[in-house]
């Protein structure tokens, strides 16, 4: 019998973020991984929690890990990768002679030490990996120029989060090069977006994400892949406000890799959630939906057309 | 370049630090890398390695009220290149907390924002959204920040229009407890007493 992962969505999924936890459910659904939601799940207290008191972050990020164990799981996965690492905070911190007794005073009880915690990202790479998105892949997304964009916290602190190479991750590259996208090399894949500074400091974010935008532009990127709620608002619902510091002008549709991954699969496009981008990623895409097709077609022939007509593009 | 008067030094602020952080300090010995890789010192008031030289130096004041340990975004870069395998944003984030509980904040709107923040998930047990928005632009009186967005994100129903209540009280539970129980510096006073 597969595996159940107690699946933590995250506060930013009931709101901004909406089409991240649509699209992780459909995409590990077509993947054989079974997903149960936590009971009752909470905020895990974000980054205005750790920058408050690692014991109060530890507390509310740690209940989430309570209530899986309750639950019977022995594995949570998140789509965040601030949840993430607050909930692997929490047991790090554990063991902390200042934070760990803590974090159990406020939180009531002990912290579950050997609950397991990865991104959504980590679980598709490590159960589904290149060979299962290969086998699964119905609409190649052939000819299609993607930037893997992984911000901070997928891979650091690398004590903590103990997932890929914390300056050059090749794990979305991995996954998205198996449906037939083009993955280009993009240098600035682990700089950070400006996160959280975005409502208070809008000027750091624009100049922060406006460079990771204008380099994705001078590398041709017909689309920018990332796997981080926050990093996907500021890069796509404040791409508009970063314009102003940015030498190119072109819009880029900032997409989930979950979504990439599920339109490669031909799952359904309102089960990805893809209306609910706001730079629309759909004239990109059309190109690759005519050109599969053209390579369906034509086997032989086809694919090479495809490329042929999607560099004509990119010059 | 401001100059510092070495007189004023505090011997107890390394050792606060480094016990709330778990970082051996002392091991800083300026090479430059948390600052080389930094991507916010363009915004910093202090670069991060100065920072670390200063609570070296034992100088509280001129660190818990600069404005860099405010805007520096946790992005662990500088915790990843250090050669003595420090935990420099550890750090940066242990200096934020104590300046917060030292009312020495220079980023008031920072702090505003956490509150709001962690008051919406305090009442209600998850974040929500629009209410700690407002309740930033209420305190904040930045009551435009980020209108432009409202817009797009109503047409995309990127906004929820009322709070999911969730926990049980539980959490309210731990922000009680937290609240009684006071900053944690207070026990370590008291450890060393």
């Amino acid at each position: 019998m597969p595996k159940t992962y107690a699946y933590y969505p995250g506060c930013s999924s009931m709101g901004t973020s909406a089409e991240y936890d649509r699209s992780t459910r459909a995409v590990c659904r077509a993947c054989g991984i079974d997903l149960e939601d936590v009971h009752d799940w909470t905020c895990c207290g974000s980054t205005p929690a750790h920058v408050t008191d690692f014991g109060l972050s530890g507390a509310l990020a740690a209940r989430n890990l309570v209530q899986a164990k309750s639950a019977g799981r022995s594995e949570v996965l998140t789509p965040c990768p601030s949840c993430l690492k607050n909930m692997k905070a929490a047991q790090h911190h554990a063991h902390d002679p200042v934070w760990g007794p803590r974090i159990e005073r406020l939180l009531g009880r002990k912290v579950p030490e050997d609950m397991r915690c990865a991104s959504v990202l980590e679980i598709l790479f490590r159960e589904t990996g290149a060979e299962g998105v290969r086998a699964l892949v119905k609409k190649p997304l052939t000819g299609l120029k993607v930037a893997c964009y992984y911000g901070c916290l997928l891979t650091r602190p690398t004590a903590l989060m103990e997932f890929d190479e914390p300056e050059n991750p090749q794990s979305m590259e991995t996954l998205l090069a198996a449906t037939g996208a083009t993955v280009l090399d993009f240098p600035l894949k682990v700089e950070c977006c400006g996160a959280s500074l975005a409502v208070v400091r809008r000027d750091m974010v624009q100049q922060l994400s406006g460079r990771l935008l204008d380099t994705a532009c001078e590398l041709g990127a017909d689309v920018l892949s990332v796997a981080c709620p926050l990093c996907q608002m500021n890069l796509d619902l404040r791409q508009k406000q970063a314009a102003c510091r940015r030498q190119t002008k072109a819009a880029v549709p900032i997409m989930y890799v979950t979504q990439l991954l599920g339109l490669a699969f031909g799952l359904d496009e309102a089960d990805l959630g893809l209306g609910g981008l706001i730079v629309d990623p759909r004239p990109v895409l059309a190109g690759i939906g005519a050109r599969s097709e053209e390579a369906a077609d034509a086997p032989a022939g086809g694919q090479d057309d495809a490329k042929a007509v999607n560099s004509g593009r990119a010059e | 370049m401001k100059t510092l008067n070495l007189g004023e030094s505090d011997p107890r602020f390394i050792s606060e630090v480094e016990q709330r952080s778990g970082q051996k300090i002392s091991r800083c010995y300026q090479c430059g890398a948390c600052t080389g890789r930094c991507p916010n010192t363009f915004a910093y008031d202090l670069p991060v390695n100065r920072v670390m030289r200063l609570i070296q130096l034992g100088r509280r004041e001129e660190v818990l009220s600069c404005s860099a340990i405010w805007l520096c975004a946790a992005c662990q870069a500088c915790a990843v290149q250090c050669p003595n395998e420090i935990d420099v944003t550890r750090v940066m984030e242990t200096c934020r907390q104590m300046s917060a509980e030292a009312g020495l904040v220079s980023e008031r709107a920072i702090q505003v924002f956490v509150k709001s923040f962690l008051g919406s998930v305090k009442r209600n047990g998850r974040a929500f959204e629009p209410g700690l928005m407002a309740g930033y632009m209420f305190r904040t009186g930045r009551f435009f920040t980020d209108v432009d967005l409202a817009p797009v994100m109503l047409a995309k129903r990127k906004l929820a229009f009322k709070p999911h209540k969730a926990g049980n009280g539980e959490v309210a539970d731990i922000f009680r407890r937290y609240e009684e129980e006071g900053p944690v510096s207070c026990n370590l006073e008291s450890d060393h007493a």
